[in-house]
C-alpha cells in the first residue's frame, strides 16, 4: 500500500468531517474519492499531506506515518493539484515549477532538463514558460499546476478537483490528457472530483464518501451493479451512466 | 529589490560622510528659545564666535526647561537667560535672587553666569505718551493718585501673585476700571483711546512703534529680568577664543537696542540673522559682510530640507526594519497579534508633542529624541499593513505553499512576504508621508528640518517664513509619493501588477 489511512476522524468545533475514514491506495493504482460537497473528501486529502491533522486514526504515506516531524519529507515525495492549478501570481509559469528544485538545491541545468520535459510531457509550448499566471488561460494553468507537482518526480500524486474551474470542452480535452499521463508515468493516484463521470473515466478504481465516511470502494461497474446502500445507487444514478468522459455530455 | 538596496547604501553613506565632517577647530553649540528676542541674541552670540570656532546655533529649544535641559547636559554650550527665570525656574526660588546668588548656585553644576548684557526683560506699566504728558505720570506710585486710570491687563497678569495683585498691595492703587484683555487687543485698546494702561515686557517692540511710556517702578516691585549669558564652565578652555568673543555682549545692550532689534524682526520685515547683525554693528561697530539674504534663505532651506530627509530617512529605516519584523511575528499568534497591533497603536494614539515632551526627559533635546519619536509614529502602519497583507494571502495559495514542502523561511521569504509586498508597500508608504509631516514637529525638540522656518513664522506672523517651510515639507510629501511609485515597480513583482 503506498497510502493508507485507517479510522481517520477530524472534528471541526460540533462538525464531524471525518468519521473512522479508511482507505487504502496501491501503488501504481489510480484511486477517484468521489462524493457529494462537504463530504470530507478533500479534507481526506489533506490529512495525507499533514495539512490536516487527525483526532484520530493513523495515516501512512509508502509505510512512513504522517506526523508533524515527517509530514514535510512526504510533501516533498507527493504531488499535489488544486483548481486552477493554485498557481502563485507572483511568479512565472517557470518560477512556480521550479520553485521548491531551486530551494532543494538543484543545479541549473538538472533543472532546465527537467522543465523542458515536463512542458514536452504536459504537452505546453515552452514559449509559455515567463508568463504569469494572470497571463495564461484556465488549461494552460491547470498544466502548469500539473508540471509544479510533477516537477521532483514524486511517487503519489493528490489531486483535489483538478479540472473543477475548466470549461466542460476543455475539461473533456484534459480528463483524456490525464488519464493518458497516468498510463504513462505509473503514478499513484488519489483524485478528489464530485464528478462520478469524470472519476469513472479517469480512475480505475472509485471510493464514494458519504458524512465523513468512506462507504463503498470497487470499478464502476462494481458499483453500479452492486450498490452498498441506497445513497451510492442515487448518487451514481444521479449523475447519469456515460464512461466516455465529462458529465457535460462531451 | 538590488536596485531599492544600492539606493539604501548609497543615502547611508552619504549621511556618514555628513556627519564626520569634523576637524580640529572646538565645537560650539548656542541654545534660543522659542521667541524671536532669544533668536538675535543667540544669533549674534554665534556670529561672534563664528570666526573661532565652528558654531551651531540650535533655535527654537521650547521654553526654559527644555533649554536648561540641554545645556545642563552638555547637548548645548551657553545661551542667553534672564535672572528672574534663572531664580523662578531654573533654581525654583520663591524670592528673587541677586547675581552673586545665582552664580554660587549654579556654579555648582558646572554653569557659569556671564556679566548683564545691559536690559531688563521683564514686566512694566506702560501708557500713552500723551496720556503721561496729560497727567504728569513718571513712576508707577504716580497712579494712586489717579483711580480713574483705565487699565487693561492680560488675565495671567491679574492672576499672578507678582502681577497685579502685589503690584495694587506694593503701591496702595485703586484702579476702578481694571479689564482682563488679550494681550495683543492691548495695544489696540491703548492705540485706540479706549484705555490709558496696561502691562508690557520691557524690551516689547510695540512700546517704540505706539509711543508708549513705561512707568518707573519705584518701589522696586518687579522682579528683574536682566539677561544673561548662562555658559558650561568647561567652554572657557575648550573654546577660549569663542567664548570671549561672545562675553563682548555684556553691558553692550540695552533696553532701547534690544527693542529696536525686536522691532526689525516682529512682522517678519528681518531675518534674525539681519536683526542680529543690525545689533552688533549698533552696541560693537562690528561691520558683517554676511552674504545676500536671498542667498542666506536659500541655503538655509536646503540645509533644513536636508536635515529634514535625514530625519524621515532614518526613522523610515528603523521603523521598516523593526515594523516588518514586527508583523510577521505577529501572525505567528493571536495572543502577539494584539499585543503588536495594541502597542503599536497606543503609540499612534499619544498627541505628537505630548511623545516629544515625554521624550526629552529620556533622551534630552535634539536629534535623538525626534528619530525616536518618529519611529514611533511611523511603526503603525508598517506593522499593520504587514501583518494585514500576511494574513491576506488566499487561503489556497497559503496551502499550496506549505503542500509543496517548502520550509516556514522559504514560505516567509518566497510566497507570502512577495504576495503581501504590495500592501506592506502601502503601509511604508503611508509611514513615510505622515513621517514627512509629523517631523516639522521636531524642531520643536531642537531637531531642526523645516519646522523651524514653520514655528518661527508662526510666532513673527510672517508668511513667507512659514511659507520656506511649507513649501519644501509639501514638495517633500509628494515627492515621497512619487518615489514609492517607482519603488513598488521594484519591489512588487510583476506578476502582481497585472489584471486577470
Amino acid at each position: 500500500m503506498v497510502i493508507s489511512l485507517n479510522e481517520v476522524s477530524k472534528t471541526y468545533g460540533a462538525k464531524q468531517v471525518l468519521a473512522r475514514a479508511t482507505l487504502h491506495v496501491r501503488k501504481g493504482q489510480c484511486l477517484s474519492l468521489v462524493g457529494p460537497s462537504g463530504c470530507g473528501k478533500s479534507t481526506l486529502l489533506r490529512v495525507v499531506l499533514g495539512l490536516v491533522v487527525p483526532d484520530a486514526g493513523t495515516v501512512l504515506v509508502g509505510g512512513a506515518h504522517v506526523g508533524p516531524d515527517t509530514a514535510q519529507a512526504v510533501r516533498l515525495r507527493t504531488g499535489y493539484v488544486i483548481q486552477d492549478g493554485g498557481l502563485f501570481p507572483h511568479l512565472t509559469a517557470r518560477g512556480n515549477i521550479v520553485l521548491v528544485s531551486e530551494r532543494l538545491g538543484w543545479g541549473s541545468v538538472r533543472i532546465a532538463e527537467r522543465v523542458a520535459e515536463l512542458f514536452e510531457l504536459a504537452g505546453l509550448s515552452p514559449d509559455l514558460a515567463l508568463r504569469y499566471p494572470a497571463e495564461l488561460s484556465g488549461g494552460q494553468r491547470q498544466r502548469v499546476g500539473i508540471m509544479r507537482a510533477l516537477m521532483l518526480d514524486p511517487d503519489v500524486l493528490l489531486m483535489d478537483e483538478p479540472l473543477g474551474a475548466l470549461d466542460p470542452i476543455l475539461r473533456a480535452r484534459m480528463q483524456r490528457d490525464l488519464k493518458a499521463l497516468f498510463l504513462r508515468l505509473e503514478k499513484t493516484v488519489l483524485l478528489v472530483t464530485h464528478d462520478m463521470n469524470e472519476a469513472a473515466f479517469v480512475a480505475d478504481s472509485i471510493a464514494i464518501m458519504r458524512q465523513g465516511c468512506v462507504v463503498q470502494e470497487g470499478t464502476f461497474e462494481e458499483l453500479v451493479r452492486h450498490p452498498a446502500d441506497a445513497f451510492v445507487a442515487e448518487f451514481i444514478a444521479a449523475q447519469g451512466l456515460s464512461r466516455t468522459g465529462s458529465g457535460a455530455g462531451a | 529589490m538590488k536596485r531599492f538596496v544600492s539606493i539604501v547604501a548609497v543615502l547611508t553613506v552619504l549621511l556618514a560622510i555628513r556627519s564626520a565632517q569634523a576637524s580640529d577647530v572646538p565645537k560650539v553649540t548656542i541654545g534660543s528659545k522659542a521667541f524671536p528676542e532669544s533668536w538675535v541674541l543667540g544669533e549674534a552670540m554665534a556670529e561672534l564666535a563664528r570666526p573661532a570656532a565652528l558654531v551651531e546655533h540650535r533655535r527654537n529649544l521650547g521654553g526654559t526647561e527644555v533649554v536648561w535641559t540641554a545645556l545642563s547636559s552638555g547637548r548645548v554650550d551657553a545661551y542667553v537667560e534672564y535672572t528672574g527665570t534663572i531664580a523662578e525656574v531654573i533654581l525654583k526660588s520663591e524670592t528673587p535672587l541677586d547675581l552673586v546668588t545665582l552664580r554660587a548656585r549654579l556654579a555648582a553644576r558646572g554653569v557659569g553666569v556671564s556679566e548683564p548684557l545691559g536690559f531688563n526683560d521683564g514686566y512694566a506699566i506702560a501708557v500713552t505718551r500723551a496720556f503721561s504728558e496729560r497727567l504728569g505720570l513718571r513712576a508707577i506710585s504716580d497712579l494712586a493718585h489717579h483711580p480713574e486710570v483705565r487699565a487693561v491687563f492680560t488675565h495671567e497678569f491679574l492672576g499672578r501673585k507678582d502681577g497685579y495683585p502685589g503690584l495694587v498691595a506694593r503701591y496702595g492703587l485703586d484702579l476702578r476700571d481694571v479689564h482682563g484683555i488679550q494681550h495683543e487687543l492691548a495695544y489696540e485698546a491703548l492705540a485706540s483711546g479706549q484705555a490709558d494702561a496696561t502691562e508690557i515686557y520691557t524690551t516689547d517692540p510695540q512700546i517704540e512703534r505706539l509711543g508708549l511710556t513705561l512707568l518707573e517702578d519705584d518701589r522696586n516691585f518687579f522682579t528683574r529680568y536682566e539677561a544673561v549669558i548662562l555658559y558650561r564652565e568647561d567652554l572657557r578652555e575648550r573654546a577660549p577664543s569663542a567664548f570671549a568673543a561672545m562675553m563682548r555682549l555684556t553691558g553692550a545692550i540695552d533696553e532701547r537696542r534690544m527693542l529696536r532689534a525686536n522691532a526689525l524682526v516682529a512682522g517678519g520685515a528681518e531675518s534674525p540673522e539681519r536683526a542680529a547683525a543690525w545689533l552688533l554693528q549698533d552696541a560693537l561697530g562690528q561691520e558683517r559682510v554676511g552674504p545676500s539674504p536671498a542667498r542666506v534663505a536659500l541655503r538655509a532651506i536646503a540645509m533644513a530640507t536636508l536635515r529634514h530627509l535625514e530625519l524621515v530617512f532614518v526613522s523610515l529605516l528603523a521603523a521598516v526594519s523593526v515594523g516588518v519584523p514586527l508583523g510577521i511575528l505577529a501572525t505567528r499568534s493571536r495572543t502577539l497579534a494584539t499585543l503588536t497591533l495594541t502597542t503599536a497603536g497606543l503609540f499612534q494614539t499619544i498627541p505628537s508633542l505630548a511623545l516629544l515632551a515625554f521624550l526629552i526627559p529620556v533622551l534630552g533635546i535634539g536629534v535623538g529624541p525626534a528619530l525616536v519619536a518618529l519611529f514611533l509614529y511611523g511603526l503603525l502602519p508598517i506593522v499593520r499593513n504587514t501583518y494585514a497583507g500576511l494574513t491576506g494571502i488566499a487561503p489556497a495559495l497559503a496551502e499550496a505553499a506549505e503542500a509543496l514542502g517548502l520550509s516556514f523561511r522559504a514560505r516567509l521569504f518566497y510566497v507570502a512576504i512577495p504576495l503581501a509586498s504590495p500592501t506592506i508597500m502601502a503601509g511604508i508608504k503611508t509611514s513615510a508621508v505622515i513621517t514627512v509631516g509629523t517631523a516639522t514637529l521636531a524642531a520643536l525638540v531642537g531637531a531642526g528640518g523645516l519646522g523651524d522656518a514653520i514655528l518661527e513664522g508662526i510666532a513673527l506672523r510672517d508668511t513667507t517664513r512659514i511659507l520656506e517651510g511649507a513649501v519644501p515639507a509639501a514638495a517633500l510629501a509628494l515627492a515621497v509619493e512619487w518615489g514609492f511609485g517607482q519603488l513598488d515597480r521594484l519591489v512588487v513583482p510583476r506578476g502582481l501588477r497585472l489584471s486577470d
